[in-house]
């Protein structure tokens, strides 16, 4: 039988018809129904790798699900990719239900209107404001307003140093200034280690190392108006210095110009490639990555003797991830079980000591594993010598334009071209004119 | 049987209808069962098309990225800032263009003459052709992240297979490096033509097929040789083919944004900053997706005039062929 015109058409309808069905909106965050919901929960990586993330998260949110009846579809994001999955969601309004964050990215992610805000009363829901540390809190969006996110790992970096290393070189006590490290790599290279590892690939250690150097020579990145004031004398020599670390001082290898998956710089610390890394709080990566932990001693970052004029002794940012809400969840008040429940003190204890990290809420403290040395130093740093990066809004465009440039110039100092204060000077100046500034 | 006294009577009976309807109701079907396509081109392609043209008109910065209905309408700005040579914006797109033209038409050329040399070297029969043919096709087929992230690995400054070869071969005495500085470009040039070369390799291995075997005997009759018979039967006859290849490596290439990216990561160096990533990374720097959209705008016109100049040159010279 030859197909009539109204089979044939009909065949066509229902071509054209199923794709669009595909396409039509699945709703968000696949919810199944609303006693028993599914929560989607992007994790930023903390740990060694994305799946070792999937081990530690896995257990704990267990308990939530048995406790509570709400699935959640963990997914854990690599930070290359982070910001722009971020963002995508931000854009297409289909993003997951809660999420982690980089503290620093709270200002500009508060500017796109698309996360909760954590007033008194949403803040009331999960407990209260004043159970976290002020520190902490402090990181959580632009002054005078509504955190944006709440947060959930404290962390601050200091510098690593191998202490067998030491020793073996005849260095009785680690380094306190700049110079000291310097002589120290001296000794430490003589006995075939490189001194000083570095992720010089990635624009996160970059941006943070830049600006706690720019805070030592008395610079800054945004004036008090919020106007980007990148190409300074102060914030060029503290540019420089990272430089010097490969061109001048020879303390780093320069294949370290390669380093941009943010693991491989400690990875080197860890098997005893090089004695000294200025990381993040690291100690479960260390363990997991099987460093002895006799040889793990832990410093604050050096300072420059004497502070320049206008220098300030801040020997890290406030680093952290926290955690926020999508405004546009189906599953608010899933969404906000599950932020009390990973906020909540037992939750807090157990992630941070697991990641080495340090809790937000002042009641965990009281845990015995919060009482080591290691964890009194990280939280005399962040009590003493830390500062938040600029609070506003172009915050996360400055840390990749920033970070980017420093990249490039890592790249010319490891391949032999001399990088000279200018070179610096014009490649903040471009970036600042990235900014629109 | 019966069909056929009804056809005779259908022929018969019915009055001759006018031609553009005999035509008509013999040529509908063909565009009903277009109308899908149709649909997912306009919804997939074409109208994302012209939603980033409207963008690059807006001032699309990060806070209006969840209502874009708010953003401010820019004009022109973004497309003064991109072109603007003098400004660090439009310097560095510049600059990405460049290095994307150099590096699209090294790519192209090499990748061409290896898949012509490799097909014409098949052309005749011999034991084992199928496993070498394989053989070859086996960088096209492979997927992009596979094999691009083991040429990461493998041209890594310390750990990397690449320079373990070199120094071993006594090539080089220290190891250079292959991801940062100088070198970059080559790397990347180098990966591209071995991931493309196998697909001009097959195109020009069919377009050879329907060339028939006695031009060949003829032309070897008339006294040319290997090299005679392939400039004066094998490309003159395969213009065509050659024509679209062409086109689409060069398209292909220049778009090209998986095997830099993997290759590279997303901060890749200046030295070999694709266009592609350029523009991505300019969007998501600034946070400023109306200068992004403009630019890819920009880029999408040079294409565009490209392929017109292209086409009409090859039409101009196809008179004769």
């Amino acid at each position: 039988m030859r197909p009539t015109k109204l089979s044939t058409l009909a065949i066509a309808a229902a071509l054209a018809a199923a794709p669009l069905a595909a396409c039509s909106s699945s709703g968000s965050s696949g919810s199944s129904s609303t006693t028993h919901p599914t929560l989607t929960y992007w994790a930023t990586n903390q740990g060694t790798s994305l799946q070792a993330d999937q081990q530690v998260l896995g257990p704990q949110i267990a308990k939530f699900t048995k406790a509570t009846g709400i699935k959640v579809n963990i997914q854990v994001i690599p930070w290359t990719t982070v910001l722009n999955q971020i963002t995508a969601a931000t854009v297409s309004g289909k993003g997951p239900d809660v999420l982690n964050i980089g503290n620093t990215w709270s200002p500009s992610l508060q500017a796109t209107g698309a996360l909760l805000p954590f007033t008194s009363s949403v803040m009331s829901q999960i407990g209260g404001s004043s159970r976290f540390l002020a520190g902490s809190l402090s990181a959580t969006g632009a002054p005078g307003q509504p955190p944006t996110a709440v947060p959930l790992y404290s962390l601050a970096y200091a510098l690593y140093y191998n202490k067998a290393q030491f020793a073996a070189a005849g260095i009785s006590s680690p380094p306190t200034t700049w110079a000291e490290l310097i002589a120290d790599g001296v000794k430490l290279k003589k006995n075939g280690h490189w001194p000083l590892a570095i992720e010089g690939g990635s624009v996160a250690e970059n941006i943070h190392m830049a600006f706690e150097l720019s805070q030592q020579q008395g610079g800054q990145f945004f004036d008090s108006a919020g106007k980007p004031t990148f190409n300074t004398p102060q914030n060029v020599a503290a540019v420089k210095q990272m430089m010097d670390f490969i061109q001048t001082d020879k303390l780093t290898n320069p294949s370290d110009a390669q380093y941009s998956k943010g693991t491989e710089a400690l990875v080197d610390y860890a098997t005893g490639k090089t004695s000294m890394v200025i990381w993040q709080a690291a100690s479960g990566s260390l363990k997991q990555l099987g460093m002895n932990s006799a040889d793990i001693g832990v410093v604050p970052v050096p300072l420059p003797s004497p502070v320049p004029a206008g220098g300030k002794p801040v020997t890290s940012m406030v680093a952290g991830i926290n955690m926020a809400v999508f405004k546009n969840t189906k599953n608010m008040s899933a969404a906000l079980q599950f932020v009390k429940f990973m906020t909540s003190t037992p939750e807090q204890e157990s992630l941070n000591s697991t990641y080495g990290s340090l809790p937000t809420v002042s009641a965990a403290y009281s845990d015995p594993a919060f009482q080591t040395p290691a964890v009194n130093t990280f939280l005399s740093i962040l009590k003493s010598s830390a500062a938040p990066m600029p609070p506003v809004a172009k915050e996360s465009a400055f840390e990749t334009a920033v970070g980017t440039a420093i990249i490039h110039l890592y790249a010319d100092a490891a391949t032999g071209k001399a990088v000279t204060d200018s070179m610096i000077g014009q490649a903040l100046a471009s970036a600042q004119q990235q900014l629109g500034g | 049987m019966v069909d056929t006294i009804r056809a005779e009577k259908g022929v018969t009976a019915s009055a001759p209808s006018p031609p553009h309807k005999r035509q008509w109701r013999r040529g509908w079907l063909p565009y009903v069962l277009l109308i899908p396509a149709v649909i997912l081109e306009l919804l997939i392609h074409i109208i994302p098309m012209l939603v980033g043209v409207g963008i690059s008109f807006l001032q699309l910065t990060e806070f209006y990225l969840s209502n874009w209905r708010a953003a401010p309408f820019a004009g022109t700005s973004n497309y003064r800032i991109a072109l603007n040579i003098h400004g660090a914006t439009g310097q560095a797109l510049l600059h990405s263009f460049t290095i994307t033209v150099l590096y699209t038409v090294i790519a192209l050329a090499v990748s061409w003459s290896f898949g012509m040399a490799a097909a014409v070297f098949t052309q005749r029969a011999f034991r084992g052709r199928g496993v070498i043919r394989t053989v070859f096709l086996i960088p096209y087929a492979l997927p992009v992240f596979a094999s691009v992230i083991t040429w990461n690995f493998m041209l890594q400054r310390d750990t990397g297979m690449v320079n373990q070869l070199l120094l071993d071969l006594h090539l080089v005495h220290s190891r250079p490096f292959w991801l940062i500085g100088s070198n970059s470009f080559y790397s990347l040039v180098v990966v591209a033509i071995w991931r493309s070369w196998p697909f001009a390799f097959l195109i020009l291995t069919a377009g050879m097929q329907s060339i028939p075997t006695d031009l060949y005997e003829a032309a070897s009759l008339d006294g040319s040789g290997a090299i005679g018979q392939v400039r004066h039967v094998t490309l003159p006859l395969l213009r065509p083919v050659n024509r679209v290849l062409l086109l689409v490596l060069f398209l292909w290439t220049f778009n090209d944004f998986s095997v830099p990216f993997t290759l590279f990561g997303s901060a890749p160096p200046s030295q070999a900053d694709i266009i592609s990533i350029h523009i991505y990374e300019n969007s998501f720097v600034s946070w400023n997706f109306g200068t992004g959209s403009a630019m890819s705008v920009l880029l999408l016109l040079f294409l565009l005039l490209v392929t017109a100049i292209y086409l009409a040159a090859g039409r101009l010279g196809g008179r004769h062929a």
